[in-house]
């Protein structure tokens, strides 16, 4: 724009036309996302703005000291429980994002390279159990891994075991498995994507230049499919890690997870600031993981090329 | 070499149908043990009956449930459609600055910890002092929801072709004229899908009307009520699988007219020509 600007005086004035029209175009793209933006602003924005201002204060009973202090965040990071709950939550949302991806990779490929006519059908269902409620999936989890559930009489059934294995439900293996089903379809759409957008002559070319399809696959496809990797791998992780329903309804005690300790901060603990300066750690330690994760992904990326 | 390149393709289709298998057999036992007569969930099952699902309506709790979830999707769908079609329009048809940094704020919610948005919602739902009831948990399905009508809306806006509308202008309708007798018919499917898409999530979202309801309980927070006694477990199956079956249309219903806007809007020279 400013460059047509600098242009001889013809065709500024030209520029100045097309500079106007842009102007009112962009006043009416504006105008047009504005009511969404102001209420993703009042409603998504200035709440974490406020969480984090409370993250800052005390509670005293009820009221709130507004005395700026950082005793919540020392709680948050030393207190043995928090801490112990934040390690297992970061754990638990990092190798469900890495199974899912493992397991999301193969399906992805599949369908990008030999779904053939029927793409869209298999995308569509792997997406239908996407749509069926969180509460439900995970319930149907506690039905398969209970003490008297599916597994279990099952495995009873083909006299593997003699008495029902306690072992199945209520710890931080069950969350992982059922938090892994629950985001497969997560993982398969953002690779799928990439690997849509991979150009197959590049592969060709890799093959006639005498790359088996192995090699072909890890020196061509795979780098150039990182991007999905990594949409796929922060788009499980991040919401991952602030789960509440499943570590409460499979998790036990074994397998809570910190936005348990959340809530019970705004709920029965009742202390809202400690619960801020929770959720604010929560936020900042899973951004770090995510860029860190994103950052290996793309060591990878250089070391396979 | 060869063998890898002959068998790799039968190994990723067995592979794949172990994916969905692995996808849908944890889904398929809540219908399973729906019908079964005992009321702890193991097999073989006991017998065979429709008594849960026959018990169902006679809970006034849950009937009063049921509107409570029919009138927040309702509202839900019809506010995060309405915002989903000005900023999917805006996103599509205008190029001005900042239009990512925009996008990615309204799309946010899709990868941030649900707990932490109903909790930040809280707070200042609170501050406000608003009191929580299921207008307040609308508002918070409204923000969960948007994301998911933008993508859908925008599937279908895009790849529109501007000159219709231009050619519309130029025949002096006026720009409200070109919207609705124009732009309006071409993209009602994706229009009809966005509100199916954020009925089904607003039906099914559980943790953010957990936070932001009073006393009034969603299907899901009912559900939630239910899970603490295991005598009650047959009767939650039999409504979750109600629910399932809900969804799974409402989603097939959305997915058809989705694509059906996506050719309309990518095919239109072909169809005229």
């Amino acid at each position: 724009m400013t460059a047509a600007a600098e242009g001889s005086p013809p065709l500024r004035m030209a520029g100045g036309r097309r500079n106007a029209l842009l102007q009112s175009e962009a006043v009416q793209g504006v105008a047009l996302i504005s009511p969404t933006f102001l209420y993703a602003l009042i409603l998504l924005v200035l709440p974490i703005l406020v969480v984090i201002a409370h993250s800052f204060w005390t509670q005293d009973y009820l009221t709130i000291d507004h005395t700026f202090t950082l005793e919540n965040y020392r709680i948050a990071l030393t207190e043995p429980i928090y801490r112990d709950l934040l390690w297992r939550s970061l754990y638990i949302s990092l190798t469900v994002s890495l199974l899912t991806v493992l397991l999301a990779y193969p399906i992805a490929y599949f369908i990008s390279f030999h779904g053939g006519r029927h793409k869209s059908l298999w995308l569509f269902l792997i997406t239908i159990p996407f749509w069926t409620s969180y509460l439900l999936r995970v319930m149907s989890w506690k039905v398969i891994l209970g003490y008297n559930g599916v597994l279990n009489s099952g495995l009873m059934g083909l006299g593997i075991i003699d008495e029902p294995s306690t072992a199945l439900l209520y710890n931080s293996s069950a969350v992982i498995i059922t938090l892994t089903h629950a985001w497969a379809t997560f993982a398969v759409l953002p690779i799928f994507v990439s690997l849509e957008k991979v150009d197959r002559t590049l592969v060709e070319a890799a093959t006639d230049l005498g790359d088996g399809p192995l090699r072909s696959f890890l020196r061509v496809t795979l780098p150039l499919s990182a991007p999905g990797v990594i949409s796929a791998a922060l788009i499980v992780m991040i919401p991952t890690v602030g789960d509440y329903v499943t570590p409460k309804l499979v998790g036990g005690k074994d397998g809570v997870m910190i936005a348990n300790a959340i809530q019970a901060q705004f709920g029965k603990a009742s202390n809202w600031p400690l619960g801020a300066a929770l959720s604010v750690t929560t936020m900042i330690i899973v951004s770090l993981m995510a860029g860190a994760a994103v950052l290996v992904i793309r060591a990878l990326q250089r070391l396979a090329r | 070499m060869t063998a890898i390149r002959r068998y790799l393709p039968s190994w990723l289709s067995s592979y794949a149908a172990l994916y969905i298998l692995f996808l849908y057999l944890p889904v398929i036992f809540l219908p399973i043990f729906s019908i079964n007569t005992a009321a702890t969930p193991k097999f073989p099952l006991s017998g065979v009956t429709l008594h849960w699902y026959e018990d169902l309506p006679r809970t006034p709790a849950l009937i009063d449930a049921t509107w409570n979830s029919l009138a927040v999707g309702v509202s839900a769908a019809i506010l995060s459609t309405v915002f989903g079609i000005l900023a999917a329009r805006s996103i599509t048809r205008y190029r001005y600055p900042g239009r990512r940094t925009v996008n990615g704020l309204i799309m946010a919610p899709l990868v941030l910890p649900e707990v932490i948005v109903a909790i930040s919602m809280l707070l200042v739902m609170l501050q406000l002092g608003l009191s929580l009831s299921l207008f307040t948990v609308v508002l918070g399905h409204v923000l969960v929801c948007i994301p998911y009508s933008m993508t859908v809306l925008t599937s279908g806006f895009e790849g529109f072709d501007r000159s219709l509308e231009e050619a519309s202008a130029d025949l002096g309708e006026s720009a409200f004229g070109t919207f609705r007798r124009v732009t309006l018919p071409m993209v009602a499917p994706a229009i009809i899908s966005s509100l199916l898409v954020c009925f089904t999530i607003s039906l099914d979202e559980f943790i953010i009307a957990f936070f932001l309801t009073g006393t009034e309980a969603t299907l899901p927070i009912y559900i939630w009520g239910q899970l603490r006694f295991a005598a009650k477990l047959p009767g939650v199956l039999a409504l979750g699988t109600l629910l399932l079956v809900a969804s799974f249309v409402l989603m097939t219903v959305a997915e058809i007219l989705r694509r059906r806007a996506a050719r309309r809007t990518q095919n239109q020279g072909g169809l005229y020509a």
